[in-house]
């Protein structure tokens, strides 16, 4: 079953990356794209994806924010936090939403296992 | 910034020379945090280029006139210099954050000058680094050198500048948690660098497409 994909980070070439990396792992998930955590708030209503890759560091509300609104929104829905980042209480704030961390520049194996793991939950949700 | 900034780079090239710089602050944070034992939070940093004498008057208005820079310069493919400012003020500031507290005002001041050029190694070489992989280039980076000044002494360091240098202009507030440090990044890229740079981000844009 194909899932849609939210992607939010204000940088297009970020977003143009990981849509690559989807193509090579998960070419049949439909995505929708935001350049911001109100966009994507949008997006949500609008397309109603069912996982999402979040940028960090972001004009406006950063992607930790976002994550915590999302949780709020959509309690199970998947969601991954990209930074290069990678102190410590950024890792723990991640957690604590309920957000996977993943290093930027983002790495095929780094997404093929966070989509492995949601696509899991995911099934298990909507069996 | 400013309606005379030498519009070199399309907005798809200004995005993707943002992300990379994005990247290689981000991680240098991660390095500095490790150092000071505290979170460094960063502003999302505006990638700008401007003319020398822009760049002089903004970073003028920005900050005081007595202000501190760790400076390296670069060599490869881009050639030009990298500079991490901030406030003089607050330069001790710092030292006492990666030194830690217990230590007297004057084996702070003995301290400052190493502290200061390991602290912009760490920010600026990381940040350089990530840029000249993203690129798939190599840069040859010198040593720290610290300088004390105003932004025209900066701006206008030996060799003299060309009249057409541009400065490519990082504004990122980097704030040590509980210490109130912030800085700015700059980096001086002459004419024929910043249409090297351009064709590399191409390229990296082309690679990030395909």
């Amino acid at each position: 079953m194909a899932y849609t994909v939210l992607i939010v980070d204000d940088s297009k070439l970020a977003r143009m990356a990981v849509n690559k990396l989807l193509n090579a792992l998960r070419c049949d998930w439909p995505r929708v794209e935001a350049a911001a955590a109100d966009e994507a708030l949008k997006a949500v209503v609008d397309a109603a994806p069912d996982l999402a890759l979040i940028d960090f560091n972001m004009p406006g509300r950063s992607g930790l924010e976002l994550a915590a609104e999302l949780r709020r929104v959509k309690p199970n829905m998947p969601v991954a936090i990209i930074s290069a980042n990678r102190q410590q209480e950024v890792l723990n704030r991640a957690a604590a939403v309920g957000a996977t961390f993943l290093p930027k520049p983002l790495t095929e194996q780094a997404l093929a296992e966070f989509l492995n793991v949601a696509e899991k939950a995911l099934r298990k949700d909507h069996p | 910034m400013s309606n005379a900034s030498p519009n070199i780079l399309d907005e798809f090239e200004l995005d993707a020379l943002t992300e990379i710089v994005n990247l290689g602050i981000s991680q240098a944070a991660t390095s500095l945090a490790e150092m000071v034992r505290q979170e460094v939070t960063l502003t999302v940093p505006a990638v700008t280029l401007v003319t020398r004498d822009e760049a002089i008057r903004t970073l003028g208005e920005r900050a005081s006139t007595n202000l501190v820079a760790v400076h390296q310069v670069f060599e490869g493919d881009i050639t030009g210099r990298a500079l991490l400012i901030f406030p003089e003020a607050k330069s001790l500031e710092l030292v006492r954050a990666i030194v830690g507290g217990d230590l007297s005002i004057e084996e702070i001041i003995e301290l400052e000058q190493e502290a200061l050029a390991e602290t912009g190694n760490v920010i600026l070489n990381g940040c350089l680094a990530t840029i000249a992989n993203q690129l798939q280039r190599s840069l040859k980076i010198s040593l720290p050198e610290i300088l004390h000044g105003d932004s025209s002494v900066f701006f206008n360091l030996e060799p003299p500048p060309a009249p057409g240098d541009t400065v490519m202009l990082v504004y990122i507030n980097f704030t040590v948690r509980h210490r109130d440090i912030e800085g700015y990044i700059a980096m001086l890229l002459d004419m024929p660098s910043i249409h090297t740079l351009q064709v590399l981000l191409r390229e990296l844009i082309q690679r990030t497409g395909g």
